[in-house]
C-alpha cells in the first residue's frame, strides 16, 4: 500500500541523534530547526580533558574516552580511539527506539526547488515504511507518494518487510576513497537523485555512517563500527563493516536496507594523504572480505541479531584471520560488543518478530 | 570518462505497429529517430494499411513477410505486442532500442528534450556493475564514481546487456493499482541509472527498452502469452515473463542490466477498470513463478545466450509445466524461438 499524505510522526522520545566529534558542535547550529526537539549522544573521542562545547538549548548527554572507560571497564577495548568509529558507544547506551547518526562536517542540504532538506524527517519516512528486498521496484520506494509497484510484481510481495536501516547521501564533498580523492579532487557531487531504494536481498553496498539512521531494536546489535585508529592497522571501513555485517544479518532475518534520500551537504574533504594511509591495508584487504561476506550464511538458529553477530564473529575469526591476526582481534572485539551491548542493555536477546522472518521467500 | 560514441550504423529502431497510424508517433520522435534505421512490424491482427510519414529509413514488415521467414508451423505468436520480437529477429545490428507506440520525447526537469535513444545506447555502451551496489549509482557517469569501500576487483564492470528505460505521467502499472489511483501520474524524474544487482529480479516493462542484440538477442522471447491478452500493457506479461528470463541469462554470462534512465512520456490510453478482467489472470501467473525464477539454476556448460534459453525451456516445462499449461506453451515457445534465431541468423 503506497503511503498517504499524513504528516511524518516526529518521534522525539523515540529517536536519540548520535554525534561523534573530536573538534567543536558549531554545526548543529545549522540543523536547530530539525534537531533541537530530539536528545542528542555525543561521543568525544581524542583528548578528554578539551571541552566540548554544546550550543545552548539542545538536550544531550556527552560520553568522553574516561567515561567510556568507565562505564565499559576492560569491555572499553572494543570501542575505537582516536576515529569516528566511537560513535557506535552511544547506539549501546541509548534508550531509544531509532538511532540518527551524523558527522559534524555534514550540513542541510538543498533540493532542487532551493528548499531545505529535512534529513531526519526523511530518515523517519524510510524506517516507517516497509522494505522490498526480494524483488526490486523499478520506479523504486513504492511507499513514496506518487509512486507504487509496477507492472508485474508480484502481490504476495508487495507488503514489505520492517526496514531496519536507512542510508542517505552527500551533496558536495562525495564519499569518495583516498585513491580517487587523488585523481579527482575537485569532483563535486551535483546530482540530486530524488529516490529511495531497497538495496536487494543478497546485495552488499558501501555503507557510509555520514548519513545513516537505523532502527535500533532490529539491529542494533550489529552496528559495530570495528576496531580502527590508534593502536589499529586501518581507518575509514568502520562504517563498511558495518555495513557488510549489517547487510548479512539483515538478509538473514528478513529485514530491510534503503538507501538513498535524504541528502545532505557534506563540507569538508579530509586530506586524500592521510586517507590513504589509514585505508591502504583496506583497500587490499576488502578484495578478500568482500567474497567471505558474499559466501557467508548463517545458521537457522540465529534467530536474533546477537546470536547472528556472533556466529559471523566466529567466522570472521576462522576464514579472515588469516590474513592477518588484526581479524583475529577484531573477531575478538565484536563478541565483547555483544557482551558489552547486553549489559548495558540489561536485556534478552533482541529477537525480531516471527512476522519479520516469514515474510517473503527465502 | 571517454565520451560513448553512438554509431548510427548499430542501432535499430524496433516499432511495434499496433495501430495503424504511425505518422503522431514517428513525427514526436523525427529528430531522435531518423539518423537511425527503423524496422516496424505490423500486428497481424491490424487490418489497416499502416501510415507512415517520410523522413525516415524504415523496412516494414507485415504478416506475409512473418510468415515467410517463420514458416506457418511455429508455437510462437507474433500478435499484439510480440510482433516486436519479429523486429528483433530479422535485425542485423548490435543495438535494438525499443519504445512504445503511445510514449513521446520526455523532458528533463531543466526542460530540455531527453534522447532517450542515445541514453538507452551510453547505458549499453558503458559498463555495469551487478556483483556490489554503488550507492552513487551508476560510477559511470559523469560527475560520478565509485565511493569509498567499493572493491577495486569490481570497478571495471561487466558488459551491459539490457537498458530499462523509465515513464512520465502514465507509468507503468498494473490494471488494479491505476484502477485504485485513477489521478496518479509519475511526475517525479529520478536522475539516475543504476545496475540492478546479480541475483535480484525485476519486472521488465517492453515500453521503453534496448538491449544488446548480440549478447542476449534470443533471450528475450515471446513466450509467455495470456488467453486473453489484448492491446493494452494492462493485459500482457509477456514482456514480464520475457525480463525474467533475461535477467536469469544475465546472471548466469555475467552480464548486466541497467535500470532508470532514459525517460519517455507515456500517454493515456484505455481504461484500468475494463483492463482488470483480463489482467487478472497475468497476475495470478506471477505469484507461480517468482520461486522459479528465485531457484532456476543453468548448468556451466550454458555458454551462450542460446544456451541458456534451451535450458531455462526445459527447467521451465519440467517445474512450472504442471502448475498451468500455459507455462508448456511458454517452454515450447522458448525452445522454438532459439531454433528460430538460429535459423533466420545463419541465412
Amino acid at each position: 500500500m503506497a503511503s498517504s499524505s499524513k504528516p511524518t510522526p516526529l518521534l522525539k522520545d523515540e529517536l536519540d541523534i548520535v554525534i561523534p566529534t573530536i573538534r567543536n558542535l558549531d554545526f548543529l547550529e545549522m540543523w536547530r530547526p530539525f534537531f533541537e526537539q530530539y536528545h542528542l549522544i555525543i561521543v568525544q573521542d581524542g583528548d578528554p580533558s578539551k571541552v566540548i562545547k554544546v550550543p545552548q538549548g539542545f538536550d544531550y548527554e556527552l560520553y568522553n574516552r574516561n567515561d567510556i572507560n568507565r562505564i565499559l571497564g576492560p569491555k572499553a577495548s572494543c570501542i575505537s580511539f582516536k576515529d569516528s568509529a566511537c560513535r557506535c558507544f552511544g547506539y549501546m547506551v541509548s534508550k531509544k527506539k531509532y538511532i540518527y547518526t551524523i558527522d559534524d562536517d555534514c550540513f542541510v542540504a538543498k533540493d532542487p526547488t532551493g528548499h531545505e532538506i529535512n534529513a531526519l524527517e526523511q530518515h523517519i519516512k524510510n524506517l516507517l515504511s516497509p522494505s522490498t528486498p526480494f524483488f526490486f521496484n523499478t520506479l523504486y520506494d513504492p511507499y513514496r507518494d506518487g509512486a507504487d509497484f509496477v507492472r508485474g510484481y508480484p502481490f504476495s510481495l508487495r507488503e514489505g518487510v520492517p526496514t531496519a536501516v536507512s542510508h542517505g547521501l552527500w551533496l558536495n564533498i562525495p564519499d569518495y576513497d583516498a585513491p580517487t580523492q587523488l585523481v579527482k579532487p575537485h569532483e563535486r557531487n551535483t546530482r540530486f537523485v530524488d529516490a529511495v531504494m531497497t538495496i536487494p536481498k543478497g546485495t552488499l553496498f558501501p555503507m557510509c555512517g555520514m548519513n545513516l539512521a537505523f532502527d535500533r531494536e532490529l539491529i542494533g546489535p550489529a552496528m559495530y563500527f570495528g576496531l580502527m585508529g590508534d593502536g589499529q592497522p586501518i581507518g575509514r571501513y568502520d562504517d563498511m563493516w558495518a555495513g557488510w555485517c549489517i547487510k548479512v544479518i539483515c538478509d538473514h532475518l528478513g529485514l530491510g536496507v534503503k538507501t538513498g534520500l535524504p541528502y545532505i551537504w557534506h563540507s569538508k574533504a579530509s586530506n586524500p594523504f592521510v586517507n590513504l594511509k589509514k585505508e591502504y591495508k583496506g583497500i587490499f584487504w576488502q578484495e578478500e572480505i568482500i567474497p567471505f561476506f558474499q559466501a557467508a550464511t548463517l545458521s537457522k538458529d540465529c534467530t536474533s541479531v546477537q546470536k547472528c553477530y556472533i556466529e559471523l564473529s566466529k567466522q570472521v575469526k576462522e576464514k579472515l584471520g588469516t590474513i592477518d591476526p588484526y581479524f583475529v582481534k577484531l573477531a575478538d572485539a565484536m563478541v565483547t560488543w555483544i557482551e558489552a551491548w547486553d549489559e548495558i542493555n540489561n536485556s534478552a536477546e533482541v529477537k525480531t518478530s516471527d512476522k519479520a522472518s516469514e515474510a517473503g521467500p527465502k | 570518462m571517454s565520451q560513448v560514441i553512438i554509431n548510427d550504423n548499430e542501432v535499430d529502431i524496433v516499432i511495434g505497429a499496433l495501430h495503424s497510424n504511425l505518422t503522431p508517433f514517428m513525427n514526436e520522435w523525427k529528430s531522435i529517430f531518423s539518423r537511425f534505421h527503423l524496422i516496424i512490424v505490423k500486428d497481424p491482427a491490424l487490418k489497416e494499411e499502416l501510415q507512415i510519414p517520410e523522413g525516415f529509413s524504415a523496412d516494414v514488415y507485415t504478416n506475409s513477410e512473418i510468415e515467410r521467414v517463420v514458416g506457418s508451423s511455429t508455437s510462437i505468436r507474433f500478435s499484439g505486442y510480440a510482433c516486436r520480437y519479429f523486429g528483433f529477429l530479422v535485425s542485423k545490428k548490435k543495438y535494438v532500442v525499443c519504445i512504445d507506440d503511445d510514449c513521446v520525447p520526455a523532458k528533463d526537469d531543466a526542460g530540455n528534450v531527453v534522447d532517450a535513444v542515445a541514453q538507452h545506447i551510453v547505458n549499453l555502451k558503458t559498463p555495469a556493475t551487478p556483483f556490489f551496489f554503488n550507492t552513487l549509482y551508476d560510477p559511470f557517469r559523469k560527475g560520478a564514481d565509485f565511493v569509498r569501500g567499493y572493491p577495486f576487483s569490481l570497478r571495471s564492470g561487466v558488459d551491459c546487456a539490457l537498458s530499462c528505460g523509465l515513464w512520465l505521467n502514465l507509468a507503468d502499472l498494473d490494471a488494479p493499482t491505476q484502477a485504485l489511483k485513477p489521478t496518479q501520474r509519475n511526475s517525479r524524474y529520478v536522475d539516475a541509472v543504476l545496475t540492478v544487482p546479480t541475483r535480484a529480479m525485476l519486472p521488465v516493462s517492453g515500453i521503453n527498452i534496448a538491449f544488446n542484440r548480440e549478447l542476449v538477442g534470443p533471450a528475450l522471447v515471446p513466450a509467455l502469452v495470456l488467453a486473453g491478452e489484448g492491446k493494452l500493457r494492462w493485459e500482457t506479461v509477456e514482456d514480464i515473463w520475457c525480463g525474467l528470463c533475461v535477467k536469469i541469462v544475465c546472471d548466469h554470462l555475467s552480464l548486466g542490466v541497467k535500470s532508470g534512465l532514459p525517460y519517455v512520456w507515456r500517454n493515456e490510453r484505455g481504461n484500468a477498470i475494463d483492463s482488470l478482467k483480463k489482467e487478472w489472470e497475468g497476475v495470478k501467473l506471477m505469484e507461480d513463478v517468482v520461486p522459479f525464477f528465485q531457484s532456476v539454476k543453468l548448468p556451466q556448460s550454458a555458454t551462450t545466450a542460446e544456451d541458456c534459453v534451451i535450458e531455462m525451456a526445459k527447467s521451465v516445462k519440467e517445474q512450472l509445466g504442471k502448475v498451468d499449461p500455459m507455462f508448456l506453451k511458454a517452454a515450447d515457445a522458448m525452445a522454438e524461438w532459439v531454433k528460430l534465431w538460429k535459423s533466420v541468423g545463419s541465412a
